[in-house]
């Protein structure tokens, strides 16, 4: 339970269906005061007391579970190292993956629970199968692809039927403070916002040439590759415009070089993505190529492809080109469904070669 | 349901939620002159004059304050402000390193923010203060010390402190004893006289009175300044309109628990025994932290090698068993106690340790739930933290 409205009519839910719900607020910020404070995050105190005043409301017991340091460990150092690599990590992924379905869940199971619930969007019903959530706005499957099989069957996720419209004014019925609480979005750890910022005190400056990729000639100067994300546009600061005075945007980074590559909006266009470590829920691991449809980064467009699996890769040739794909994201393969579309299996943008 | 966390607040006494009621159901202001005000004040002043009976000091000596914490906090920085103003380079305070955070912090904030000088006196494997370690932080710098602090009977691993002897040694240098005895009267007898202390520290509603209301004795000569000025109600030390109702069933409280307080240590040490020993069947390798004679009769500090206290906490609750970490929490996160810390135990083991306190409500029954949730509960803890 974050202290957010979602979680906590997650768990109310789960009580009404007859479950034995423990409240979980989890401590994630080895100092509470360093992490963002106010009403948009998720680890401040005053979370940590919305948390418990939803659960005292809903009538279960309450925790705090202290996994500030494998948070830092798994989440925010991998968070840099990803940076550090010239990938864009996707952290509420990874705490997913490392954190909630994994240190929590193997927790809770020891302790003798059978599942762990959570607030996300997304159905997960009887049939096993992870689908997008009714309201598609909200729809967060793409950041719960990566949980396998085994994380799945332990997981509940209760509010996929329902918009955040719907969930807010079912808190608001039920009483729950937290109703108005205003949605948490950019990434819990960094307090002001600034991940540039973040990253810079953590990796220090790394001064290097931003170069264009048609000609290899140097158009401008960085601090740190890492400062950058495939698809910017934004904050290049390039000595001359490009002679068809068309935007330029960043290709690729890469920190051997320590380059940073930019060209026009053509050449980010990808057609073909290949992404490592697949992980398979929708159904057994394709034996030969599937038409499906794929999603590249976190509530970015969707686009029909063909997928198949190839030296244990996941390849995506894609029917119509996608920009700002950047390494380190998921690469989520969804069939379409009226019943919600299902995620067939995920795996992680590799560095485009 | 098996509450055994008494030493966090134990059930008030029928006859203090009586003496509560029929004070409630009565208006005066026991500084008002009127008839009402008069009846007020002569429940006040029965109620200093029950207390004083039962703990050996003067009427005079008892001072209302609204907790233990603010008892403790009156005394510490009162006595340090007042003495450390009266002669000069006088500014050392002398705690012990298991002093409860009402205590621990009030000295902690002289030092950070006063400037105070401060030693803290290290105690042994059982928690207890050496005498000798308050003797040599007296040797010849008496006379910079503003007040001595150790606490009658250790809050969390139940251990009693050699107050007496503490006392005298304080006596001898010309400096104030303060000692917390919240948890210690109605457990052990408790005598402000004849403990040579110059102040000393109690709460309601760790026996049998309402929650809210505690008392400073504060020895008549013993300067101290006050925290919270006003009307001057307490002797001028403490100012605030006194809570009637709370002050008279905290007297009759403190009268019955110090009446029945030797019956209830040999009823309540015997169930705790009972309690360490099935424990110790049940979980062979369970540590019993603290002296095993010398200590409250309802406490038993146990560490559970290998589990979280948080998590076998959680998973007796879910058992309707009621204990406690004894530790401080930081955000609700646990942090190893300061105590166990201080008795030479390691992070783990006092990661590790539950507090289970009796009390007056405590049965036999209590007991066999708790040795019957636990072994269940210890094997899915070892395997939770094994997991992590
Ligand atoms: C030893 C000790 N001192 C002081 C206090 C604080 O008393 P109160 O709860 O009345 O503020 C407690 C209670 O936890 C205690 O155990």
């Amino acid at each position: 339970m974050s202290g957010g409205v979602d979680s906590a009519v997650a768990a109310a839910r789960a009580a009404d269906a007859g479950h034995d719900v423990t409240g979980v607020h989890l401590a994630l910020a080895r100092n509470p005061q360093t992490y963002r404070s106010g009403a948009r995050g998720c680890c401040t105190l005053e979370d940590a007391r919305d948390a418990r005043r939803a659960a005292d409301v809903i009538g279960i017991p309450f925790y705090v579970w202290d996994l500030a340091d494998r948070f830092h460990e798994d989440v925010v150092d991998d968070f840099v190292a990803e940076y550090a690599a010239g990938r864009t990590p996707n952290p509420c992924l990874r705490c997913n993956e490392k954190i909630k379905f994994a240190a929590v869940l193997d927790r809770a199971v020891a302790l003798g629970f059978d599942a762990v619930v959570t607030g996300h969007h997304a159905r997960l019903g009887a049939d096993g199968l992870l689908r997008r959530s009714v309201d598609l706005a909200k729809d967060q499957s793409y950041v719960l692809a990566v949980l396998r099989r085994d994380q799945l069957d332990r997981s509940i996720f209760p509010l996929g039927d329902s918009t955040k419209a719907q969930v807010r004014a079912e808190a608001a019925e039920r009483g729950l403070a937290v109703a108005e609480k205003p949605d948490s979005h950019d990434i819990c750890f960094i307090a002001d916002g600034d991940t540039r910022r973040f990253l810079a005190e953590r990796l220090g400056e790394a001064p290097g040439d931003i170069v264009d990729a048609r000609t290899g000639a140097v158009l401008g100067a960085h601090s740190g590759a890492y400062a950058y994300t495939v698809g910017q546009r934004r904050g290049l600061a390039l000595r001359e415009p490009a002679p068809d005075g068309r935007p330029r945007y960043v290709l690729s980074i890469t920190p051997v070089s320590n380059t940073v590559t930019v060209g026009s909006a053509e050449m980010l266009d990808v057609s073909e993505v290949a992404a490592d470590r697949p992980v398979w829920t929708g159904g057994p691991e394709p034996d030969g190529p599937i038409e499906c449809e794929v999603q590249l980064r976190a509530h970015g467009e969707v686009v029909p492809a063909t997928v198949e699996v190839a030296g244990g890769r996941m390849l995506a040739s894609l029917r119509r080109p996608a920009r700002g794909v950047a390494a380190g994201q998921a690469l989520v393969a969804y069939r379409p469904d009226p019943a919600g579309d299902v995620v067939l299996g995920s795996a992680t943008i590799g560095t485009r070669d | 349901m098996a509450y055994m966390d008494h030493a966090a607040t134990t059930p008030m006494l029928s006859e203090a939620i009586e003496a509560y009621v029929a004070a409630a159901r009565d208006v005066g202001n026991a500084s008002s002159l009127h008839a009402p005000g008069r009846r007020a004040r002569r429940t006040v002043e029965e109620s200093r004059e029950r207390i004083a009976a039962a703990l050996g000091a003067r009427p005079s000596e008892v001072i209302f304050t609204g907790s233990g914490t603010e008892s403790d906090n009156l005394a510490v920085k009162g006595i340090h402000w007042a003495r450390r103003d009266r002669a000069a380079g006088r500014n050392r305070v002398i705690a012990s390193a298991v002093e409860h955070h009402a205590v621990l912090d009030s000295v902690r904030w002289l030092e950070e923010h006063e400037g105070a000088d401060v030693t803290w006196l290290e105690v042994d494997a059982q928690g207890r203060v050496p005498v000798e370690a308050l003797r040599s932080a007296l040797d010849g710098a008496g006379d910079q010390v503003t007040v001595v602090t150790a606490m009658w009977a250790n809050n969390e691993v139940g251990t009693l402190q050699p107050v007496a002897a503490l006392a005298a040694l304080a006596a001898e240098a010309g400096v104030p004893y303060h000692t917390d005895a919240v948890q210690a009267v109605g457990q052990v007898p408790v005598d402000f006289a004849a403990s040579g202390a110059a102040a000393l520290s109690i709460s309601g509603h760790k026996l049998g009175g309402p929650t809210g209301v505690g008392a400073l004795l504060l020895g008549r000569d013993v300067p101290c300044t006050p925290l919270l000025h006003g009307g001057g109600q307490e002797r001028d030390v403490r100012s605030g309109t006194l809570d009637v109702p709370a002050i008279a069933a905290f007297a009759i409280a403190v009268e019955a628990a110090v009446k029945t307080q030797e019956e209830t240590a040999g009823r309540l040490s015997a169930l705790r025994d009972d309690l360490v020993s099935r424990v110790r069947q049940a979980v062979p390798d369970v540590v019993y932290n603290g002296d095993p004679a010398d200590r409250l009769p309802g406490n038993a500090h146990l560490s559970f090698p290998g589990c979280e206290g948080d998590a076998l906490l959680l998973l007796l609750d879910a058992q309707d068993i009621a204990c406690s970490t004894g530790s401080a929490c930081s955000a609700g996160v646990a942090q190893p106690s300061h105590v166990l810390l201080a008795m030479g135990a390691d992070d783990d083991r006092a990661r590790s340790s539950l507090r289970f306190t009796l009390g007056h409500t405590s049965t036999g029954a209590d007991v066999d739930a708790l040795v019957a949730a636990l072994p269940g509960a210890v094997e899915r803890a070892r395997r939770a933290a094994q997991r992590s």
